[in-house]
């Protein structure tokens, strides 16, 4: 098959265009709407159930996720689908947890419920540690696999992928804040969901519409294995360990939590991650019928000969079936995901910034509108700025594992004392500082001396830590450590507060 | 915290309330667990098992595989409709008879 990957054709560069026109123009609407810093962080709080669910669905299902699960299960079968799952299951437990006490007790970052009955400044800092770690592991992935993918797909060196990602994004939180961020991920939800899904039917079109049939070609081409469990699992304790980080991790973080301050109420939070749920899981219940329908037609030789992950296999299956225009639309929508998903973690980034560090802990919580504005703009071109160094620094990495790390520093750092505070009377100021230090410093240590880094990237002969997801050890010691410091010290003001807290929690009685 | 607040911190309702929440929760958690792990036990353990055909070519792994996904949502919907019809019913029960919100 001849493929017109790798060079920027009119179809890709035209689609691209009217995305970038298209959200733009939303920006510039939003920012007539963007005045008050709750506007800026939380779109007013006016987005509906629907919509939000949307736009949670478009901040998780990111480039690598769709681009990746396909190729995994072109090139591995089987195996690919276990990786699928992995990624829905935090949904649920992120309603069940954390999802409603959150958007009742806080008012624009995780940091407003960890620090609500404790003293601000210690746990305003150390919470905004947590989160800012995970967001900049997070955001490095995502701009490394924004070069790459986006060299692969249009040709545009790296760096001006980066460069180009980095400004796009820029426009849309500076001047559209949370309004223009929250469109932009439902629009890009949305046009992923309609682009995986026609290319689904299209894949299937070509098996008279009978996965059976889909499945017989795969077996007939690559053997029965491709459809059975292969070695994915080989060690059952680093799979349950990467399991913890995938479930609790989501539950940590922050660009997706801020989402939640975004709707009226605790009701509509809690329908939203129904939609939500629905969504992502859609969506990862059809892409294996994608990647198994590349690697039937397409053939894993061809897939891995552009690209040894695989990522290409759902861009060529879209080039053989939908011809160039179609390649070109699939191009530009992965473009506009890594957009939308880049946009949302540096809003986040900025939030920590100027809510947690300059307003509660510099100013003590005394600031001007006007002023908060100001720096809430200046943290956002600051956080944009590292994440267009990053990119460029880590360029020709493999930053695979960052995504991994992300999720375990989330779970292990800012998922524990925010569980703890919701539910803990006795919860005090040195049990939140200790849970996050215990639980950032062990996941990153545990991290280096894994496999992951000790091995393949430092090439030593054996690893310290024998698992390559940290988060079963390092999340269990940072609630023990939470534990711990809470017994060892008393706050009867915090203790006081709690049942004003429970109110509000559970009944939404002072809620903003 | 004002005294008719404190009362209803305190009140035997309140505390029902917020004790079937976290049964719930903890009750659908618990399964959520043992759904993903025993998935996950099942994949290591019961290779042969997952890799039994029920097509031409279509393993039984693929559909348990979907159920997993599927099983996630329904727990999901469980919750939320449950809270929807009867916990924010008894919130707003409870609401209306306390004293209003001190916000302005």
């Amino acid at each position: 098959m001849h493929t017109t990957l790798g060079t920027p054709t009119l179809s890709a560069v035209l689609f691209f265009l009217i995305i970038v026109a298209l959200t733009l123009a939303l920006t510039w609407w939003a920012a007539r709407r963007t005045r008050s810093t709750s506007e800026f962080y939380a779109a007013g709080r006016s987005i509906s159930p629907m919509q939000n669910g949307l736009a949670l669905a478009g901040d998780y299902m990111s480039a690598a996720s769709f681009l990746g699960i396909a190729g995994l299960v072109a090139l591995r079968g089987y195996d690919g689908m276990i990786y699928a799952t992995g990624w829905l299951v935090g949904w649920p437990a992120l309603i069940f947890l954390v999802a409603e006490p959150l958007r009742n007790l806080g008012k624009f970052t995780f940091a407003d419920v960890v620090a609500f009955r404790l003293r601000q400044a210690p746990v305003r800092v150390a919470s905004a540690f947590g989160g800012i770690l995970t967001l900049l592991f997070y955001v490095l992935a995502q701009m490394v696999g924004a070069g790459n993918l986006i060299k692969l797909m249009f040709g545009l060196p790296y760096e001006w992928a980066v460069v180009t990602v980095g400004a796009v994004m820029l426009l849309y939180v500076l001047f559209g804040g949370m309004i223009a961020t929250t469109w932009v991920q439902i629009i890009k939800a949305i046009l992923l969901l309609f682009g995986v899904t026609l290319l689904t039917v299209l894949v299937l079109s070509r098996f008279s519409f009978s996965p059976g049939t889909l499945y017989s070609a795969v077996a007939a081409r690559y053997g029965q294995a491709a459809l059975e469990p292969g070695g994915l699992v080989s060690d059952p304790i680093d799979t349950i360990s990467l399991g913890l980080a995938l479930m609790l991790g989501l539950l940590g973080l922050p660009h997706i939590l801020m989402r939640f301050y975004t709707v009226p109420d605790a009701r509509a939070a809690r329908t939203s991650v129904l939609y939500a749920t629905g969504f992502i899981g859609y969506f990862y219940l059809i892409i294996p019928i994608v990647g198994f329908g590349a690697s039937a037609l397409v053939g894993r030789e061809l897939i891995r000969g552009i690209d040894a992950g695989g990522n290409m296999a759902a861009p060529l299956v879209a080039e053989l079936l939908g011809g160039t225009p179609f390649l070109g639309f699939i191009a530009a929508v992965a473009f506009a995901t890594i957009l939308a998903v880049v946009a949302g973690l540096t809003l986040a980034g900025a939030s920590a910034l100027s809510h947690d560090i300059f307003l509660h802990t510099v100013r003590n919580g005394a600031a001007t509108e006007a002023e908060q504005m100001r720096i809430a703009r200046i943290a956002t071109v600051g956080f944009g700025a590292i994440a267009v160094v990053l990119g460029m620094l880590f360029k020709g990495q493999n930053v695979a594992y960052m995504v991994g790390l992300a999720f375990a520093v989330a779970a292990s750092a800012n998922f524990p004392p925010l569980l703890l505070s919701i539910v803990w009377r006795r919860f005090t100021t040195a049990g939140a500082v200790a849970s996050i230090a215990a639980g950032a410093t062990l996941s990153l240590l545990l991290i280096v001396i894994s496999p992951t880094i000790w091995v393949d990237l430092m090439h030593r002969p054996a690893a310290i830590f024998p698992l390559r997801n940290p988060a079963i050890v390092s999340m269990p010691a940072a609630f023990l450590c939470g534990l711990v410091a809470s017994w060892l010290t008393r706050e009867p003001a915090a203790e006081a507060k709690f049942d004003d807290e429970r109110l509000r929690t559970y009944l939404g009685i002072g809620a903003e | 915290m004002t005294r008719s607040h404190r009362d209803l911190a305190e009140s035997a309702e309140f505390r029902a309330l917020v004790a079937r929440r976290w049964r719930l929760s903890l009750v659908l958690s618990a399964l959520l667990f043992l759904l993903y792990y025993g998935y996950i036990v099942l994949i290591a353990t019961g290779r042969a098992f997952l890799s039994r055909r029920i097509g031409e070519a279509t393993t039984i792994g693929i559909p348990i595989g979907a159920a997993v996904i599927v099983a996630a949502w329904g727990l999901t919907a469980i919750y939320v409709v449950w809270a929807n019809r009867h916990y924010d019913a008894e919130v707003a029960r409870l609401r209306s008879g306390s004293p209003p919100d001190p916000r302005p």
